[in-house]
């Protein structure tokens, strides 16, 4: 299972605690988690990749394994530590700044 | 007994206000969608407890919110289990999915240059006045939207865009469809209006749209001052009665027109300054309308820091102010374009908020006003429900 953390706004949208679990097919990659993501939270999409192109919004971070994989390919495969579900897959709003 | 509803859309949240038909004690519930920037809430005219929202936010996009049982519970529609897969396995989730039709198309940018279309949020919900599944969405960049299943997905009628969109231009606040009137005596007259390309017009339903800007004037925005296309129309209001009778509040003017926009003429007469956002028109008299004069397009606080609804009872020209209640010193709010609502009870109450988060009502047609709201989050949106 995948652990994905959610920012505290995706939370309240898809009512859901910190922390979700997803089923992810192999090879567990950024999109293949996301897939899933939106998959079981449909309000979700949109929100963390734009509809159709399913770029990542500008100020959204993709964190794993204390390394900011935002700017990798969408089919880099997630580290083992999140794959054996030991780390979790974070989606982050990213710092406003101010 | 009769009593109202108002429904206010703040930067941080929507919160929803309720009193009986006296208006004289509120009671607030929210915010609603904490934290999110909510630009504008209203209610089906079909179905009182039908609520459509505007949530929004620059990290995750945009949100459609419903409510069927009148703002007690909200969800994106189609989120129901059924509505959940789409044919191809992958989730529908639509609702928030606003995509320009065809050739996406460009229009004028700040550097002269042209820019391609880019959608950033939901300004202005409209729903239908003959079917409680059709709601119509205004959006920045500048189009209109609409959905013919509660909104759960949406589709443009994109011959707006091909009205000379190409020389629209954003401003300092972007441009977007603000404004959208829905003709209630011809089901295929639309009105709307955009920051900054003008007025505009659609006699089919929404197919084909024409400029309706003839006898605006914009010497200081536009190098022709006439142009067809290119006015800073803030905010236009007509009365169900008299649809063909529209107000308008541009940049700088208050104008009006009598046959459906095809000729304005301003009326701004005795006001202090005729900059504002909002116009509105009293529920029972298609004569008389209201304005909140805002010092300029520089200053966006009203003159002299006294916080004044001015009321023409003579559809213009001819003004009052209106002071009763209302901050008369040191007041240097604004009231935006689409904080200003009307209810239809006998006595007409007139309702707006402001950018200092307070939300003032007058329940006896602006005669004098009380302080419904005094600390919200700044307020972006105000519509009111009269509900039996």
């Amino acid at each position: 299972m995948i652990r994905v953390v959610l920012p505290y706004h995706l939370r309240n949208l898809a009512r859901v605690d910190e922390e979700v679990t997803l089923d992810v097919p192999e090879p567990v990659t950024i999109t293949a988690t996301l897939d899933a993501l939106e998959a079981r939270f449909p309000m979700l999409r949109g929100t963390i990749r734009d509809h159709g192109t399913l770029k990542r919004r500008p100020f959204i971070r993709y964190f794993a394994c204390k390394e900011d994989l935002s700017l990798e390919p969408a089919d880099t495969v997630l580290p083992d530590a999140v794959v054996a579900g030991t780390e979790p897959f974070l989606v982050v709003g990213a710092l406003a700044g101010g | 007994m009769s009593s109202v509803r108002v429904l206010v859309g703040t930067k941080k949240g929507a919160f929803i206000l309720t009193a009986d038909g006296q208006r004289r004690n509120w009671q607030i519930t929210g915010p609603h969608f904490a934290g999110w920037e909510i630009y504008h809430l209203k209610g089906s005219a079909l179905d009182p407890n039908r609520l459509f929202a505007s949530q929004s936010s620059g990290w995750f996009g945009q949100i459609i919110q419903r409510s069927d049982d009148g703002g007690k519970t909200w969800n994106p529609p189609g989120t129901k289990p059924e509505d959940l897969m789409g044919p191809d396995g992958m989730p529908n989730g639509k609702s928030n999915e606003f995509r320009y039709e065809g050739t996406v198309g460009t229009h004028k940018w700040y550097d002269g240059t042209q820019h391609p279309w880019e959608f950033k949020r939901i300004w202005h919900l409209e729903p239908s006045l003959t079917d409680p599944d059709l709601v119509y969405a205004g959006a920045e960049d500048a189009a209109l939207f609409h959905s013919r299943d509660g909104g759960k997905s949406w589709q443009e009628f994109a011959g707006l865009r091909g009205t000379k969109g190409a020389l629209w231009q954003p401003g300092a606040g972007g441009m977007a469809v603000h404004t959208i009137i829905l003709d209630p005596q011809n089901p295929r007259r639309i009105y709307v209006a955009i920051s900054a390309a003008g007025a505009f017009r659609t006699d089919d339903g929404g197919l084909t749209w024409k400029p309706i800007n003839r006898g605006l004037k914009s010497q200081y925005e536009l190098p022709d001052p006439d142009a067809e296309v290119g006015h800073c129309v803030h905010r236009i209001a007509l009365h169900p009665s008299r649809p063909d009778v529209l107000y308008m509040q541009k940049h700088w003017d208050i104008m009006r027109s009598d046959n459906a926009g095809d000729q304005w003429s301003e009326v701004s007469g005795n006001l202090p300054t005729d900059f504002g956002f909002p116009i509105d028109v009293h529920a029972h008299e298609p004569e008389t309308i209201y304005v909140v004069p805002i010092t300029s397009d520089s200053l966006h606080y009203p003159p002299d820091g006294k916080l004044r609804v001015y009321r023409s009872k003579s559809g213009g020209n001819d003004w009052e102010p209106l002071t009763k209640g209302l901050p008369q010193q040191d007041c240097y709010v604004n009231v935006l374009r689409d904080a200003m609502a009307v209810d239809t009870l006998d006595t007409c109450g007139v309702y707006f908020g402001t950018t200092g988060g307070q939300v003032y009502c007058s329940p006896d047609g602006g005669d004098s006003w009380q302080t419904i709201a005094s600390h919200l989050p700044p307020v972006l949106s105000v519509e009111v429900q009269t509900l039996p």
